[in-house]
């Protein structure tokens, strides 16, 4: 079956017939991108339809067969995120058509060629059964979105250097790392190297220090606190377009490495083992309370929600590293939920900016009686970020609890409850703006303004993709039995 | 001095490395730490070359006698070419970055007119 490999290629030939509709025919960039973001959700369907039958499927590139030529793998899991990135840019392509033809309308080709090639490193990394074959996607899907950052304006070009600095350096840590445990296995398929590392482990220090030099870049690329620095001004100053992309994608795809190169080259006993997994739980926690604490500093509605992407990394390295299936297979959840919750958060912003100039926090005021709609989808991601059920915040936060109380760690437990009481007042303070303070503020400030607002809502394809989102949402936590059993556990083979 | 001079080729590679990587953390100016960022990343090219190679091994091509079948093939005549492959990979990968990074600079400095950090976070803290 060729099916899964298309979720590459898709991506990578409609960036480049969008280059080419570019010169030839500029009315077509759009049509193109759209088409080929459709073709990849129908083929992520069909990927997943394929594995939850038939299990895990191989692909060898050009007929090499596996130790020696470039594998990709997709199992339940794998395909449940490639699904997801699937999702995402499609809902993006359509969501953000108005704001992408008001910023840049002259450099269209050319950014929707960027953003399809992003989304082919994305998927790249996360389908390819190969540790070098994986720094390369990497640098793809990073590369790429240095320049879709950049194209933000005056103020995203310093944060945009600073992500590529400290973007680099990770990469270049997590190559090193990957060169360290070739010099010990001499292999860099993932499966083969599994194999041959076992008896290593705990024996090689060569074998320790690349674990830890991988983890170091990977830390660095998932913006994990203290590493996080890059990321909320590179997000913030982002044109929308981008950031509603990158900000569910980026973080979570370096979480989904992290999850792959723990269950899939060292094993997962040895990691749960180690005498310093409890450093890195802690370092969770910490970026947990960190990025909550930071987010109920803000004023900004967008960067409000940066610092929330930082947390919810937190989130799901503790996850993986507390030390049992229960966990892991919240992260892994995690990794789904959350990705779908934060594409849901940054479109609801752009609706705001767009339609009623809410920028910050304090410029909701009345927006219940102007954008009804899109504050229903907001109330929706809002209790799923608190972690309400039948919403899937709810599920992979029960399970990251379980998860923590199963291996005793309470610190683990008490950051994840915290964060939660924190999204509770984020959430709610903007509620309680939204509806109430019209009366008050609006008579008193201007008097003469009529007290009935006129709804203000945004355009259909604005409200439809974000509504889109919030219900996915809602199907993600109302199957969470079968998502987690048969798809996430299943792939994971935990 | 035996681990020194026996391994030397990882002592170079750990020299430039940090090296690098000090630059890039210290120095203020944007252009070198495109500069710096260039030597950390040659560094891991290095290590990756140098862990290839062998003692008295030639070039990684079969001679033609060898190939149709007269004498036996002997891996440790050869060095290793996988490690070259990779870095050929990885130098094209550098090159993108310090293109990307030496067109943000421009732009940065189009924008701000100086590329010193503590002057840009200056500029950008007036700004907002």
């Amino acid at each position: 079956m060729h099916i899964p490999v298309f979720q590459i290629l898709i991506p990578f030939f409609t960036a480049l017939l969008v280059g080419l509709a570019g010169v030839i025919t500029p009315g077509l960039v759009w049509p193109f991108a759209v088409a080929g973001g459709c073709l990849a959700f129908i083929s992520g369907v069909m990927t997943l339809q394929l594995v939850l039958q038939e299990g895990a499927w191989h692909y060898v590139l050009g007929g090499w067969t596996a130790p020696y030529g470039i594998e990709f793998v997709a199992d339940t899991y794998t395909a449940a995120v490639l699904l997801v990135i699937a999702l995402v840019t499609l809902l993006v392509l359509i969501h953000s058509r108005a704001s992408v033809l008001e910023s840049f309308a002259d450099k269209e080709a050319a950014f929707y060629a960027l953003f399809m090639l992003s989304i082919t490193g994305l998927s790249g990394l996360v389908i390819t059964g190969d540790a070098f074959n994986m720094y390369v996607f990497l640098e793809i899907s990073s590369l790429t979105s240095y320049a879709l950052i950049a194209l933000g304006g005056r103020r995203a070009l310093f944060a945009s250097f600073q992500y590529l600095v400290l973007g680099s350096v990770g990469a270049c840590f997590y190559m090193l790392g990957v060169g360290y445990l070739y010099l010990k296995t001499g292999t860099l398929n993932m499966a083969d190297m599994a194999v041959r590392i076992q008896p290593l482990l705990g024996e090689s220090p060569t074998v320790t220090v690349g674990l830890l030099l991988i983890l170091l870049g990977l830390a660095m690329k998932m913006a994990l606190f203290p590493l996080h620095t890059w990321l909320p001004n590179a997000y913030t100053y982002a044109p929308h377009a981008v950031r509603c992309m990158l900000a569910p994608l980026t973080t979570k795809v370096s979480v989904f490495i992290m999850i792959r190169i723990f269950v899939s080259i060292f094993s997962v006993n040895y990691l749960w083992g180690l005498p310093w997994g409890k450093v890195v739980v802690f370092i969770a926690c910490v970026a947990i309370v960190a990025g909550s604490l930071f987010a109920l500093a803000q004023r900004n509605f967008t960067r409000m929600l940066t610092y929330l992407v930082v947390a919810e990394v937190g989130y799901m390295v503790g996850g993986i590293w507390v030390g049992n299936a229960t966990g892991l297979v919240g992260a892994a959840y995690h990794v789904l939920a959350d990705a779908l919750m934060t594409v849901c958060l940054f479109l609801a912003a752009g609706n705001f900016a767009k339609a009623a100039g809410i920028q910050d926090i304090s410029d909701f005021k009345g927006a219940f009686a102007k954008m009804p709609f899109t504050m229903g989808a907001f109330i929706i991601v809002a209790l799923s970020m608190i972690g309400v059920p039948p919403t899937c915040g709810f599920f992979s936060k029960w399970y990251l609890i379980l998860g923590g109380l199963e291996a005793g760690r309470l610190v683990f437990v008490g950051a994840l409850l915290f964060s939660s009481l924190i999204n509770v007042v984020l959430f709610f303070r903007i509620f309680e703006h939204a509806f109430f303070n019209e009366d008050s503020h609006g008579h008193a400030d201007h008097g003469a303004q009529p007290s009935k607002t006129e709804i203000a809502e945004a355009s259909l394809p604005m409200v439809g993709t974000l509504y889109v989102a919030a219900i996915s949402l809602l199907i993600l936590g109302w199957y969470s039995k079968f998502v987690i059993e048969r798809i996430v556990a299943a792939g994971l083979g935990v | 001095m035996e681990l020194f001079i026996a391994k030397y080729n990882y002592w170079v590679a750990i020299f430039l490395l940090l090296m690098g990587l000090h630059a890039i953390i210290v120095k203020k100016n944007l252009l070198k730490k495109i500069v710096a960022l260039s030597i950390f990343q040659t560094a891991i090219m290095l290590f990756y070359v140098s862990i290839g190679v062998k003692t008295n091994a030639s070039i990684p091509i079969i001679p033609h006698e060898l190939a149709h079948g007269h004498g036996t093939i002997h891996p440790e005549h050869f060095t290793n070419p996988l490690p070259h492959v990779l870095m050929l990979t990885a130098i094209v990968v550098g090159v993108g970055i310090i293109g990307v990074a030496l067109a943000l600079l421009e732009r940065i400095y189009e924008e701000y007119g100086t590329i010193e950090e503590d002057v840009l976070i200056t500029a950008l803290g007036e700004e907002s």
